[in-house]
């Protein structure tokens, strides 16, 4: 995105919409509009070259409190129509916000191609672990096991985890933040903003009608040293108040060990988010706070391979090259013709 | 050429071919290559492709058999032909499934080799059909020519050394030169095809040439063909023509619609039969500024074409029924947004997977009414190969003039047919204009719902400064865009969506009828049948009929004095390839009571069968 230093300087407050905010008071969703309209100031791109392209649900009605170029559109298939903006407009910066069930479930097919081939736009999944806008059915990130008004006995179908999908899919940019850690997901969503191919960023929310406090022990003052670990490019993996704890490789197996003991900072896994092999970035995707796990937050991977909607354009440019620009007279008369007089 | 005997030349006003084989034999090429030929020396031609789905059928089968059709003319002509004048059997599957269309007293041209056991096995014959009494029954009521195809192929490529598979596959040229003979056409064309197709292959390009001379020369020497058949010129209009088929021309019409509009071209597509060649036609013309995206599915493609137009670029999907069902949910969306696209349907029989390869007109329900809520789009169609050209530019400028999705029909049959084609002059096209609005210059919000005289909104771009306006699929205030569940202006915007769609009846020419202002019977069609009931109507009034033809191009809304012309007549007769669906639609409108006629067996109307209904209608 080109930088124009004759910009005027924007606030926050200049990416609000004129429209009133509905999401329920105590809403996660809310934090992560404030970040988001705080980030968009400091990139150097003009309002009017940003749009956001929302599917269905709470999350999706992001679009219409930008004041930003935007479109609500229907369940699931955001990324299928941001792809069709990208294409033919490549400098536009488009963000796509999705809810986990909006982008993992009715819309996983398109997620999936969408980042495969990493058109370069950033993917905002708001993730609640729960339908809030149909009022509390379970999603596919829901939990085995939880009850909700469409599984009263329980959830008995596995949870997909976001960063997984994403990562198997190829994505060359993938992260995690947690709504109420604000500064975290400034950076995060500054990270994405960033970064050229589709960027791909979970952000956990708590949706406190349905789910309330899904996330707590990832939020929760007490626990979260604990619970999550923040990841930074070229640091050992070491998480705990006071640094006390990190994460060794066991064979192909990830294990937390205590630092200490002959257990030093070398013996731990180092964060690469630039190895060209997903397999650590997958490796940390996997690490769940259920099977005695911190779970890490921040950028899981960010390398830089050929996008899409660049390669295109480059491909229609290669034609006119090659073939010359479009002659329609030529072309209809290409061919066999004849004439009558 | 050596040249035996001067052969004495029948002249006629035309003829129809028909090659059939296995669905490897290259019937299709053997089709196509006469097409050109025919339509290079000056006849009028029109053609019917018929292939199974299958890719490969079990060889030798009856499901496996493929045929194509040629109808060439010294006058202008609008069907490919009801019954066949020479039919050219690769096999005796070919042979059980083609023969019942030969007209008595036809030329009929059988590969005597692959009638052997085997052969006979896979088509479910006891007996040789081409031996002994059947020989002989045949023979009272066609001209019957064995020809050991397969032999003389072989020796006539012998020197170039291809293995017997690849010499056997030659066969279909054999066959070609043959037929070129028996009607008298030159070879050349078909020479510069072998050189550009085969080039590469130098060893199978002069094998072909080897075939395609041997057939021919076949022709001229063996004294059983005794008569040459000579189809002279048609007077067609003066021009510079060439051979289009509707999915090429289509394609171009899109190509030249963005042209004359100044706009990209993004094609969202997934591939469907008989849609998918216009993508890949789309995709080899990158040079002209067009974006195609092959979507992961027909949502996919569907709201990338949404998300196309909202970033400025002339959209257009194509798919085919059970493509267009996915993308209903999304029509709605491009509907309340407003923004102008096309949909192509071009149809083929269903429902669900239903006929693939075989052409229907099944979808005017799907088109007119499959979408939720109240969300009417417009609807033309294409009535022929050429005519595709001039819809697609018909599409795109209502579109965008009324900022709407166009739904646009064609069929199989329009799609993979073809016919000479007056190549036109592009900078004698109509322009069509399109405004976005700039940016303002006062403080005043930019309001996206705005109305022009047409009730269109403007279409305003991402990128422009001031203009920032969110689109979505919730009801919008109108002016504003604000979303709104305020029930009076929920009630204003669809009449308004209404009205907008419904006005374009006022930028529409009235409709007109081939024949009579005023009569016994009107027969009313869409689509593909175009041709089949112009010429229907056109031999009922030599029989001395009071017929005449209204073809319907704009099927929503219909033309305005559709309803008035529909009272003029004392019958009206609506043939359809569905069960009725332009007819329920006239019926609701206009209150008439119109008599459908519905066929629905994969194949177009023959003339015949129309002009026999005609006689039936009328007394
Ligand atoms: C085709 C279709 N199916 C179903 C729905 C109903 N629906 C709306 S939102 C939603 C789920 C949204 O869940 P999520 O993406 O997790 O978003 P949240 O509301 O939690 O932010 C569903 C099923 C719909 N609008 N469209
Ligand atoms: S239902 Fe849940 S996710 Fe939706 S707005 Fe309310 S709190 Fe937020």
């Amino acid at each position: 995105m080109p930088v124009d230093l004759d910009l005027p300087v924007l606030k926050p407050a200049d990416f609000a919409s004129d429209q009133d905010v509905r999401w329920c008071p105590g809403c996660g969703d809310y934090s992560i509009l404030a970040q988001m309209k705080k980030v968009m100031p400091t990139l150097g791109v003009p309002r009017e070259k940003i749009v956001f392209i929302s599917g269905i649900g709470c999350s999706s009605r992001f679009p219409y409190y930008m004041n930003t170029y935007g479109m609500h559109t229907i369940h699931g298939r955001a990324p299928a129509v941001a792809t069709g903006l990208k294409t033919v407009q490549p400098d536009l910066m488009v963000w796509v916000i999705t809810g986990d069930g909006d982008g993992l479930s009715i819309g996983g097919n398109h997620l999936m191609h969408c980042i495969r081939r990493n058109m370069d736009l950033n993917i905002v999944l708001f993730n609640n672990r729960i339908y809030g806008l149909t009022k509390g059915q379970y999603s596919p990130t829901s939990p085995l096991g939880k009850r909700t008004k469409s599984t009263p006995m329980g959830a008995i179908d596995n949870p997909l985890h976001p960063l997984s999908i994403a990562i198997g899919a190829e994505a060359t940019f993938v992260a995690r933040s947690i709504d109420t850690n604000i500064k975290h997901l400034g950076y995060t969503l500054q990270r994405a903003a960033e970064h050229k191919g589709t960027s791909f960023i979970e952000v956990y929310q708590n949706c406190n009608v349905f789910n309330d406090g899904a996330w707590d022990y990832a939020k929760d003052r007490d626990t979260k040293a604990d619970t999550t670990l923040t990841l930074e490019h070229g640091k050992p993996l070491v998480f705990g108040k006071e640094g006390e704890k990190g994460i060794r490789l066991n064979g192909l197996e990830p294990e937390v060990v205590e630092l200490g003991n002959g257990v030093t900072t070398d013996d731990l896994l180092f964060h690469d988010e630039k190895s060209p092999e997903p397999s650590l970035a997958y490796l940390l995707s996997r690490m769940r706070f259920e099977d005695g796990f911190p779970e890490p937050i921040g950028v899981f991977r960010a390398v830089d391979a050929p996008r899409y909607d660049q390669q295109v354009n480059d491909q229609i440019d290669q034609a006119t090259k090659d073939q010359g620009p479009g002659d329609l007279n030529a072309l209809y008369s290409s061919g066999e013709t004849w004439t009558v007089e | 050429m050596s040249t035996a005997v001067e052969k004495p030349v029948e002249e006629l006003a035309e003829a129809t071919v028909r090659f059939c084989g296995d669905s490897g034999d290259g019937m299709q090429l053997a089709g196509t290559q006469f097409t050109t030929t025919s339509a290079l020396v000056g006849n009028d031609v029109a053609t019917f492709p018929d292939f199974p789905a299958e890719i490969r059928a079990p060889r030798g089968t009856k499901a496996g058999v493929s045929g194509f059709q040629v109808h060439f003319s010294s006058q202008e002509i609008y069907t490919p032909g009801d019954t066949v004048d020479a039919l050219v059997a690769m096999n005796p599957a070919a042979f059980a499934t083609n023969l019942d269309d030969l007209r008595d007293g036809g030329i009929l041209v059988v590969n005597e080799s692959a009638f052997d056991k085997k052969g006979l096995d896979l088509a479910g014959y006891e007996g040789n059909p081409i031996e002994d009494v059947a020989l002989h029954q045949l023979e009272q009521k066609y001209k019957v020519y064995k020809v050991d195809m397969t032999k003389m192929t072989r020796d006539a490529v012998k020197e170039f050394g291809l293995g017997v598979k690849e010499a056997d596959r030659c066969r279909n040229f054999f066959a070609m030169g043959l037929v070129f003979w028996i009607y008298g056409r030159p070879l050349d064309p078909t020479l510069r095809f072998i050189e550009t197709k085969f080039g590469k292959r130098p060893d199978v390009a002069n094998a072909n040439t080897a075939a395609l001379k041997a057939g021919y020369n076949y022709g001229e020497t063996v004294e059983a063909f005794d008569t040459q058949f000579l189809v002279p010129k048609a007077e067609l209009a003066p021009g510079t023509y060439r051979s289009i088929m509707g999915n090429t021309a289509l394609s171009w019409g899109l190509m030249t619609a963005a042209k004359l509009s100044e706009k990209r071209l993004f094609l969202g597509a997934y591939p469907i039969t008989p849609a998918s060649d216009i993508l890949h036609e789309l995709c080899k013309h990158k040079n002209h500024d067009i974006v195609t995206f092959q979507a992961e599915d027909e949502i996919a493609a569907m709201t990338a074409t949404i998300g196309a137009s909202f970033a400025g670029a002339m959209s257009v999907t194509a798919s085919s029924g059970p493509g267009i069902a996915l993308k209903g949910e999304a029509f709605g969306l491009a509907v309340i947004m407003e923004l102008p696209m096309i949909v192509i349907n071009v149809q083929r029989g269903g429902p669900s997977t239903g006929l693939p390869t075989k052409t229907e007109q099944s979808d005017l329900y799907q088109a007119m009414y499959g979408r939720n809520g109240e969300c009417p789009m417009p609807v033309i169609a294409a009535c022929s190969p050429g005519d595709c050209f001039d819809v697609a530019q018909e599409a795109w400028r209502l579109a965008v003039k009324y900022m709407t999705p166009v739904m646009l029909m064609t069929d199989g049959y329009i799609a993979n047919g073809s016919e000479p084609w007056k190549i036109p002059d592009y900078s004698t096209l109509p322009k069509i204009p399109i405004t976005h609005p700039g940016s303002p210059t006062g403080d005043d919000k930019f309001q996206p719902y705005t109305r022009d005289e047409q009730l269109a909104r403007p279409w305003a771009l991402p990128g422009t400064p001031g203009l920032e306006h969110r689109l979505g699929g919730l009801e919008k205030q109108d002016g504003s865009g604000n979303v709104s569940y305020d029930p009076m202006n929920h009630q204003h915007m669809i009449d308004t969506r209404a009205k907008k769609v419904d006005d374009i009846a006022e930028d529409i020419p009235p409709q007109e009828v081939d024949g009579p202002e005023e009569g016994d019977l009107l027969v009313v069609s869409w689509g593909g049948t175009y041709g089949s009931c112009l010429s229907a109507t056109r031999l009922a009034r030599k029989h001395g009929k009071s017929v005449a033809h209204a073809h319907i191009r704009h099927i929503h809304p219909l033309p305005k004095n559709l309803g008035e012309l529909l009272g003029r007549y004392k019958k009206v007769m609506v043939p359809e390839l569905n069960s009725g669906q332009l007819n329920t639609i006239l019926r609701d409108k206009f209150l008439v009571d119109t008599i459908g006629f519905n066929k629905m067996q994969g194949k177009p109307f023959s003339v015949g069968e129309l002009v026999e209904k005609i006689s039936e209608v009328t007394g």
